[in-house]
């Protein structure tokens, strides 16, 4: 090691390669409580999401029975007893915020949960293991299938390997377009070959994506494409549960009997028998020994491999566990372990996701099923008639949300003597209010012109609105514009 | 992997150096994943191949035109025939039905009006205003006074032919230049113009210089009531209502294309006035101006 480098321009530049090899990590499988946890996750989530979209939800005859459905082609989104419409959109972003939110407070609390449990890449990336270490065994056994068995063989496998990588990337695909059109439909269309082009489409890309992402790219993806990594840093605090290499205990390691013999002479030894079975468990192939690094998933398996061979040896489990780094410090100096969930910043996300929660809800609750949007003319503002009254014209759109026809009758507020028409003429009440109907789950503009004789004051801008009344149900929506005169 | 025996290891990371060093800060060596790399070469491969796939570089008069000959105008010409098609359903039904069954059908009204609006504003808004709102000389069609007609069939033939236009079926209609052409002397016509501004209750009349307003006196009334009836009622009726054959405007509303105050109507019977609209018979498709018909109607002041 020169501690001065000399610079003296190009000779001194870098003579090794310019990029990183890729090494090729084969994660052995372990057993154990995280495993299992993982397992559970990952069939209950593939589960929804591949079963999801077959799901039934009666909303009477006008409408989809699907419960869960993008339907892009008439802008509507439906999810089991809620209609979501494309001026609606805030709920999707109240459920972004909400989702932000509880990956905050999952952080706080215990890591990266999302990255090693629920993230779809590291879900389908486990599956895509587990169809290798099924296929071809685990990496000790293709060790020795390298060196003994027939090319035949080893061709056979991995071929096998590959169709069921695409087989699986095929079915994640044909999932998803499931989700934007009747399922059983349209899978019966993909089995005849009758389906949209646009529907092969996007099971085209996403088959791809699948294989590459969850068969090639693995923890590339975490370490080299995914921004969440670099996010995490700001999310964490020295309270956060994070899988923690257990120093105080583990070191100085050594082989088991090295250590065993060290600590029948009084002498310092860790628990750690460097079997490196943590580094082999892990599908991003980091060394969690060397304490938290950006390439962690925080997955657990390393803990679960780790305890295994703890329980083997007859020392006891959580050499590595979800611990804190000051925690292991503070073990150092004899002081006993400190864990606070509840604290500032995990009560303040907690309450921000119930306050966010809860105006979603209440939002949800009491939106009406009936509304009136109103656009004023710009141009002309106001036409004096003949008689010389002042007349407006506003655009109308009556949304209607229910999945049966209803007609609405028309009225303003706010204009004296108002009389009020519809161009092109429609029914009236026996009050003179004027009615239209509105389909099931439609809208519906008309042109209303609302005219007054009455003297009004110079320049003037009377506040009025617009009401529409159910006939039959009796709701009300009304919208506030404005009566301008000369 | 670099050769770690040239290169020191940074002590706190763990990295080697690239052996670069600036006033003592020193570069570590994190070299990219081969994969990152290859998609960087792969994209400014492709950076070269796109100049000859696709047009890209200027020449002195033209330019490099790209091998798949795709163009930005081709791709609008397909966008648009696309929605041609797609308009097609409805034009064809907008062709087919009458006027009056387009407004009664909610649908092809929505629609009518929509393309109604879009055409307006390309071909009409220049004169008439974005909203038809109209301007000095330029009728309001918003409201509900009409020179040439306001139901559906009339507001058609309006824009089919035009105001004295070079269309054949033309609306014709000319107010002669009654003082230019010394049909009326001055007198005749302050006193006219008193007359005629008097059927729609303007009464107030400028005194001499500096002095309050006046009213007409009802012997100046009478003059401009015997003038009116000698030269104006043939075209604007007994009473002053109009005549919408000749597109003479009512002159006993409250609406006035050019101004009604004195100065405004005595220019108007001294000068005559003509406005002119084009034809559109030719310019614009049937089904276009049956539209523009109907949007117009339903701006509020069809009749």
């Amino acid at each position: 090691m020169n501690v001065a480098t000399k610079v003296e321009g190009a000779q001194t530049d870098i003579d090794g390669p310019l990029y990183e090899a890729r090494r090729k990590i084969y994660p052995i499988a372990v057993h154990g409580t995280f495993r299992r946890i993982k397992w559970a996750l990952l069939i209950i989530t593939l589960g929804i999401y591949y079963l999801l979209p077959f799901v039934r939800w009666d909303r009477g005859p006008n409408a989809p029975s699907q419960a869960v459905l993008v339907d892009l082609v008439n802008g509507r989104f439906y999810f089991f007893f809620i209609e979501i419409w494309p001026q609606e959109i805030y709920y999707i972003t109240g459920l972004l915020i909400l989702a932000a939110l509880v990956l905050f407070l999952m952080n706080a609390v215990a890591g990266r949960l999302w990255c090693g449990y629920l993230c779809p890449q590291t879900v389908w990336t486990d599956l895509f293991q587990a169809i290798e270490r099924m296929v071809e065994g685990d990496p000790r056994q293709r060790r020795e299938k390298e060196k003994h068995a027939s090319r035949t063989q080893r061709a056979f496998e991995a071929a096998a390997k590959h169709f069921l990588w695409i087989m699986v990337a095929w079915w994640t695909g044909g999932a998803w377009v499931l989700y934007f059109a009747d399922a059983p439909t349209l899978a019966m269309q993909l089995l005849k070959g009758e389906a949209p082009l646009v529907a092969y489409l996007w099971i085209g890309i996403l088959t791809l994506t699948t294989y590459a992402l969850a068969g090639h790219m693995r923890e590339q993806v975490c370490t080299y494409m995914c921004p969440w990594p670099r996010i995490q840093a700001a999310l964490t605090d020295e309270y956060a549960l994070n899988v923690t290499y257990r120093y105080d205990r583990g070191e100085p390691r050594g082989s088991l009997k090295k250590t065993e013999a060290l600590k029948l002479e009084g002498l310092p030894a860790g628990d750690c028998v460097d079997c490196h079975q943590c580094v082999a468990a892990c599908p991003t192939g980091v060394d969690i020994r060397d304490g938290s690094q950006l390439s962690c998933v925080q997955c657990g398996l390393c803990i679960d491999a780790c305890d295994s061979i703890m329980k083997k040896i007859g020392r006891p489990t959580g050499l590595i566990a979800y611990d804190t780094e000051m925690n292991v410090e503070r073990r150092q100096q004899g002081l006993p372990p400190v864990t606070k969930i509840l604290r500032a910043r995990t009560v303040l996300y907690a309450a921000l996701i119930v306050i966010v929660g809860g105006i979603m809800v209440a939002a949800l609750a009491t939106r009406g099923s009936e509304s009136v949007s109103v656009l004023h003319d710009r141009n002309p503002l106001f036409v004096q008639l003949s008689d010389g009254s002042i007349r407006n014209a506003y655009t109308l759109r009556l949304v209607n949300k229910q999945s049966m026809p209803r007609s609405f009758a028309i009225s303003v507020e706010g204009v004296p003597e108002a009389r009020l028409e519809i161009a092109g003429g429609v029914s009236t009440l026996e009050d003179g209010r004027p009615v239209v109907e509105v389909g099931p789950d439609q809208t519906y503009e008309l042109r209303a012109l609302v005219s007054t004789a009455a003297k009004l004051p110079a320049n003037a801008s009377l506040n009025m609105s617009f009401q529409i009344t159910d006939i039959a149900g009796g709701e009300t929506s009304t919208t506030p514009d404005h009566f301008k005169g000369p | 992997m670099a050769d770690t025996q040239k290169h020191e290891v940074d002590a706190v990371t763990g990295v080697t150096t690239t052996g670069h060093e600036w006033d003592g800060i020193r570069e570590l060596n994190n070299p990219l994943p081969r994969w990152w790399l290859w998609v960087f070469y792969l994209c400014i491969a492709w950076s070269v191949l796109y100049w000859f796939a696709y047009p890209a570089w200027p020449l002195v008069s033209d330019y490099t035109s790209g091998l798949l000959g795709w163009k930005s105008r081709d791709a609008v010409q397909t966008d648009l025939a696309a929605l041609r098609s797609q308009r097609a359903v409805f034009a064809e039904k907008l062709d087919a039905a009458s006027l009056e069954q387009i407004e009664a059908n909610p649908e092809l009204l929505a629609f009518a009006r929509a393309q109604g609006r879009a055409a307006f504003g390309d071909n009409c808004a220049p004169c008439h205003g974005a909203g038809g709102g109209g301007g000095m000389g330029y009728p309001n069609l918003n409201d509900d006074d009409w020179l040439w007609g306001g139901s559906l069939e009339q507001i058609q033939n309006t824009i089919l032919h035009g105001a004295r236009s070079a269309d054949d079926n033309t609306h014709m209609g000319d107010m002669p230049a009654f003082g230019r052409d010394g049909i009326l002397q001055r007198p005749e016509i302050l006193a006219v113009a008193d007359y005629v501004r008097s059927l729609s209750n303007l009464q107030d009349k400028p005194g001499p210089k500096g002095a309050a307003k006046s009213e007409p006196t009802p012997a100046d009334l009478a003059k401009g009531k015997e003038v009116f009836t000698a030269n104006c009622a043939a075209c604007h009726g007994d009473e002053g209502k109009g005549n919408i054959e000749l597109g003479a405007p009512n002159l006993t509303d409250g609406i006035w294309l050019y101004g009604s105050d004195r100065a405004t109507v005595i220019a108007t019977i001294t000068n005559g006035r003509g406005g002119i609209m084009p034809a559109w018979s030719g310019r614009l498709d049937p089904s276009t101006i049956k539209a523009l018909t109907v949007y117009v109607h339903a701006l509020g002041g069809g009749q």
